[in-house]
């Protein structure tokens, strides 16, 4: 088996080089727009949390310990196979679904962290301005909001990190990401370690530097407090 | 100016203040002295409804400002505050800390704003950090720009909140000349302090609070020479030595 490695190795990169960069494109991109998407809507759902309405915080929060309990397959099957039956009239597409269920997971989490980064200011910030006259929104736009960001930005980076990582399962359902290229250069070449090593190597380049580029970011936002 | 009407204030099961009425006249120096925990601070704090009251009323010019209706937003305005941590606004320069809510609320322009604040400031010796951010400045000069930012607001009563308890010793004074230069200029001033000789010489009227209640009060003459209360002479006794 590990006599051939390097030949194999040869072969299999010689052959799907062109593939493997394309499935980090796809899983980039899928990353993206999950992350895109799931910052609005988790954002949404982070005030919703807030909100002094029951029903309103009640339902963030069901929607929020729901997605976080269950596994991320699970909802990738069940949004796959669910919203084409419910919406049939969109035509969505397998990347699309995955997509939307990869965004409706992910809000989850990014509702998480923008809460916790609006509640990491501190609360005579708060206090302060209302003192002064501000209304609560008023105080959220302008002395919280401005604040919670240097908590919340560097948590969302570390979120795409998950999220490239996570997309790995949409190749359940052959959508092209890496995890995809993988399976494919694996059955028509009958290697399993070879390309499992490139696969691996390009997501932990990914992410490996993803995570460096936000600590850089992160001390920048630190320095500038 | 200020009357307060029965108040009383739980948290949970513990009630920090029981039933304190008090009227606070126009360009009164209040000091409220007493032992941790006797309630002075969270009745500072539901004079301008930062705590809401369990109970009883906070009058404010005629107005009850627990009512429904009543825009609280609108008085906290006209009452300003000055907290024992600052809580200065690190993401803005000091100047805009002090802009920010003139030009928000009192639709001030900007320039006008700003040559207000460069005023203020220049009269508590900050002018030259005006374009700083609030991290560079120590906490005595912190201060010192969370007074002018109230002041910014033209408030018509100044409450503060143990305004030197989070200074090194050595930054007690600046804060406490600034609020000097307020009172002599007839600001009337609520304050919550540990600074019994400040107290002594700054005030109109001592207030000494104990469990909830006003134990005694009296010109500080009085109260701090010849306290009527046991309660009263056991805590200056133990923090005047």
């Amino acid at each position: 088996m590990f006599a051939n490695f390097g030949p194999n190795m040869l072969k299999v990169l010689g052959r799907y080089w062109g593939l493997f960069l394309q499935g980090a494109g796809i899983t980039l991109l899928l990353s993206a727009i999950t992350v895109f998407f799931g910052a609005i809507l988790g954002s949404l759902l982070a005030f919703m949390r807030r909100s002094r309405l029951k029903p309103v915080s009640g339902f963030a929060l069901s929607y929020v310990e729901l997605i976080r309990g269950t596994p991320l397959l699970l909802q990738l099957y069940l949004i796959t196979f669910l919203l084409p039956e419910l919406l049939p009239m969109l035509n969505l597409s397998k990347f699309a679904s995955v997509t939307v269920a990869l965004v409706l997971n992910s809000a989850a989490y990014v509702c998480e962290i923008v809460r916790a980064g609006i509640q990491a200011v501190d609360p005579g910030q708060t206090e302060a301005a209302r003192t002064l006259g501000l209304s609560a929104r008023q105080t959220m736009v302008r002395i919280v909001l401005p604040q919670a960001v240097k908590n919340i930005l560097p948590a969302l980076g570390n979120e795409f990190v998950t999220v490239i990582k996570e997309t790995s399962l949409a190749s359940t359902f052959f959508v092209g990401d890496l995890m995809t290229v993988y399976k494919t250069a694996q059955g028509a070449t009958f290697t399993v370690i070879e390309p499992f090593l490139i696969v691996g190597v390009i997501y932990f380049v990914l992410t490996f530097s993803l995570s460096k580029l936000i600590t850089t970011f992160e001390r920048r936002l630190k320095a500038s407090d | 100016m200020i009357e307060t009407r029965n108040l009383t204030k739980d948290f949970g099961s513990l009630q920090v203040l029981r039933g304190i009425s008090e009227t606070i006249q126009d360009g009164e120096v209040i000091s409220i002295i007493g032992p941790s925990g006797s309630g002075k601070s969270t009745f500072l704090r539901c004079l301008n409804l930062l705590e809401v009251p369990t109970s009883g009323q906070v009058i404010f010019d005629g107005v009850s400002l627990t009512d429904k209706g009543v825009d609280i937003n609108a008085y906290r305005q006209r009452m300003g505050m000055v907290f024992q941590h600052f809580n200065v606004f690190p993401h803005l320069t000091v100047r805009e800390n002090i802009t920010l809510a003139p030009v928000l609320l009192k639709k001030r322009a900007q320039k006008e704003a700003d040559r207000f604040a460069d005023e203020l400031l220049a009269r508590v010796g900050l002018l030259d950090k005006a374009t700083e951010h609030p991290r560079r400045l120590s906490g005595g000069q912190k201060q010192r720009l969370a007074i002018v930012r109230a002041l910014a607001m033209e408030p018509e009563v100044m409450l503060f909140d143990e305004p030197t308890s989070a200074l090194d010793p050595e930054m007690v004074g600046e804060v406490l000349q600034v609020i000097k230069t307020l009172v002599k200029a007839g600001m009337t001033c609520i304050i919550v302090t540990h600074e019994m000789g400040f107290a002594r010489e700054v005030s109109t009227r001592v207030l000494f609070m104990d469990e909830g209640r006003i134990e005694e009060q009296g010109s500080p003459e009085q109260l701090f020479t010849s306290p009527t209360s046991p309660r009263t002479q056991a805590f200056l006794g133990k923090v005047l030595r």
